[in-house]
């Protein structure tokens, strides 16, 4: 799988909370919560995404609330993958849960900037500045989750094992 | 080398005799959570898996409780939605408005978590039954539907810190003192994907309730779960409150921690943490001039009897600043009538404060307290992000009781030692 786009970049501890304020959470529905996507953060966030474009963010992204409609507003977005140096434990799974492409790679949270052309190899785990010719290698995931991330999230990989796939 | 607590708990519900840190395992759920917000995704991922009924009726519970009592039309379609969930899969602590609490306040007083045990809920504050000696997370819609249906989740064993408390608190700090005098020190990622696993004779001058607030803000700090070892006070607090069989873990003498810190509960000041993030502390001898115009007290980290107790103290015939709106919000249903029997919500009432239904509403700006643009808070509560209370140019100060119920009766944030 490949992720091509123009790069939206924050910096560290971004919250749930500013991915997707609680004060919309009295719905579930992916396009209304993408609505709202870093509100709270960035006003022209809605403006400037486009679909196929990758956040960068530095440490501890999506800390806070276990709210996984942080993850769903930003996959709803048309972000095709997030980058950090670190991610906070539930945003983590959340992410591999719902099938929202993750990285952790610090090399490349401190050198990409806003704007740059990014392309990613989730399977070679290859991150590739076109903008300014760089490459990045990302730590690759275990297994187990790979094979999660595969069947396009938790739910999809349950019932694969329950029928025996 | 050994185990910590979290890992030897871990193991025994994968059917392991040994983990290691980082190590993948599947373990065995007994309880999984969720409320008002969370649980709704977590239905709608259930029903794509096909079946028609959850792992286990009494190991699942429901608390709605964030938007509650139904604060807007699509709230209440949203409790609709779980109620009648849990009303066809016949799930046993469904905890309807009357009979509920915060989740995290609820679920201990229910006797639902037991030291030993490994709790899943689709909310971040999960880790407070960590005071317990339980394991105990938060995770997403998800994995709530996931451990619904399984009775499992998945895991990657932890490292762990340990924190060894000795001392005694002196008589205006507090558990929360002591978790955001953590927090100050290292960082909302110090514990990044770690267990806290708090021990030491200090442990055993701290009351449970403290022990609840400390754990339940693990989280803030990055960590999986935080865990205190079980002693006389956990044991008298579940037979009082549970039947079920439980099991103490105490972590080998050989048990590997990344970091210890040694903590002198003496030392420890009430501790206030500044805007934007739960690490910005200060001591409150380094507050500074704070004018505030609402005072929060309550929340699954301090809506507890002891905490109620220690606010009604200081307001005691006292009135609360004119411009300051206090808001104090009882953990449950069974902690309101404790405070009522007790004569604390008539001090609330005279002081000039109201006294809400137990709910998570102002605490993450859903309703009871949201704050304009410009305003201030200071509050119990967990968090103090952008935004939290309400408006993004809204400032939220966390604190005890103890410096809530102070600073609402001086208008600004103080020390309740200046008001006594």
């Amino acid at each position: 799988m490949i992720a091509h786009g123009k790069v939206i970049k924050y910096g560290d501890n971004v919250d749930t909370d500013v991915i997707i304020p609680a004060r919309y959470l009295n719905t579930s529905d992916p396009a209304e919560l993408a609505k709202h996507c870093m509100e709270d953060l960035d006003k022209e966030f809605l403006n400037k995404v486009k679909k196929g474009d990758i956040m960068v963010a530095a440490k501890n992204f999506g800390c806070g609330s276990s709210r996984e409609h942080a993850p769903i507003a930003i996959k709803a977005s048309g972000i095709s993958c997030v980058i950090a140096e670190t991610f906070a434990r539930i945003f983590y799974r959340n992410a591999i849960n719902i099938g929202l492409p993750i990285l952790e790679c610090p090399e490349a949270s401190k050198d990409i900037e806003d704007g740059d052309e990014v392309e990613v190899d989730f399977d070679k785990g290859v991150i590739v500045n076109i903008t300014k010719d760089k490459v990045y290698k990302s730590t690759p995931f275990p297994k187990f989750m790979q094979e999660i991330i595969a069947k396009n999230g938790l739910i999809e990989y349950i019932k694969a094992m329950k029928s025996g796939e | 080398m050994g185990m910590t607590m979290t890992q030897k708990i871990l193991a025994a519900h994968a059917g392991l005799d040994k983990v290691v840190p980082g190590q993948l395992i599947q373990a065995k759920l007994d309880l999984v959570l969720g409320n008002d917000v969370t649980t709704p995704v977590a239905v709608k991922e259930f029903e794509k898996i096909g079946i028609d009924r959850v792992f286990d009726v009494n190991k699942v519970a429901i608390v709605p409780d964030h938007f509650t009592p139904n604060k807007d039309i699509k709230s209440a379609e949203q409790c609709k939605y779980i109620r009648e969930f849990a009303k066809e899969k016949g799930i046993v602590n469904y905890f309807e408005i009357g009979q509920m609490g915060i989740e995290h306040v609820l679920i201990p007083e229910k006797g639902l978590v037991v030291p030993g045990d490994v709790v899943i809920g689709a909310d971040s504050h999960t880790c407070t039954y960590g005071a317990l000696g339980a394991f105990s997370t938060g995770v997403g819609s998800t994995d709530m539907a996931a451990g619904m249906a399984t009775g499992e989740a998945w895991f990657k064993v932890p490292e762990a810190i340990k924190f060894e408390l000795k001392g005694k608190l002196s008589k205006w700090a507090s558990g929360k003192d002591v978790i955001l005098h953590i927090i100050g020190m290292i960082g909302v990622d110090g514990a990044l994907y770690k267990s806290m696993e708090f021990v030491g004779d200090g442990v055993k001058a701290l009351p449970i309730d403290d022990r609840f607030t400390i754990t339940n803000m693990a989280i803030e700090a990055g960590a999986k779960n935080g865990i205190f070892e079980a002693d006389e006070q956990t044991l008298a607090y579940v037979k009082e409150h549970s039947e079920k069989a439980y099991k103490c873990y105490q972590a080998d003498a050989d048990a590997e921690y990344t970091h210890t810190y040694v903590i002198d509960l003496n030392d420890i000041r009430p501790t206030v943490a500044f805007p934007h993030l739960p690490e910005n502390t200060r001591t409150i001898d380094a507050v500074g001039e704070v004018n505030i115009d609402q005072s929060v007290i309550g929340s699954c980290t301090n809506g507890r009897i002891s905490d109620l107790r220690i606010a009604a103290n200081i307001l005691k015939d006292k009135k609360v600043a004119p411009h300051v709106r206090t808001i104090v919000f009882p953990g449950s249903q069974k902690v309101y009538l404790q405070a009522m029997e007790e004569g604390l919500l008539k001090i609330f009432v005279e002081a000039g404060a109201v006294v809400s239904t137990p709910t998570c509403g102002p605490c993450l700006g859903g309703h009871m307290g949201i704050l304009a643009k410009g305003e201030r808070a200071i509050a119990t509560t967990n968090r103090n992000f952008v935004g939290r209370m309400g408006h993004p140019e809204s400032e939220v100060y966390l604190a005890s009781p103890a410096v809530a119920a102070a600073s609402a009766l001086a208008g600004k944030i103080v020390s309740p030692e200046e008001v006594e």
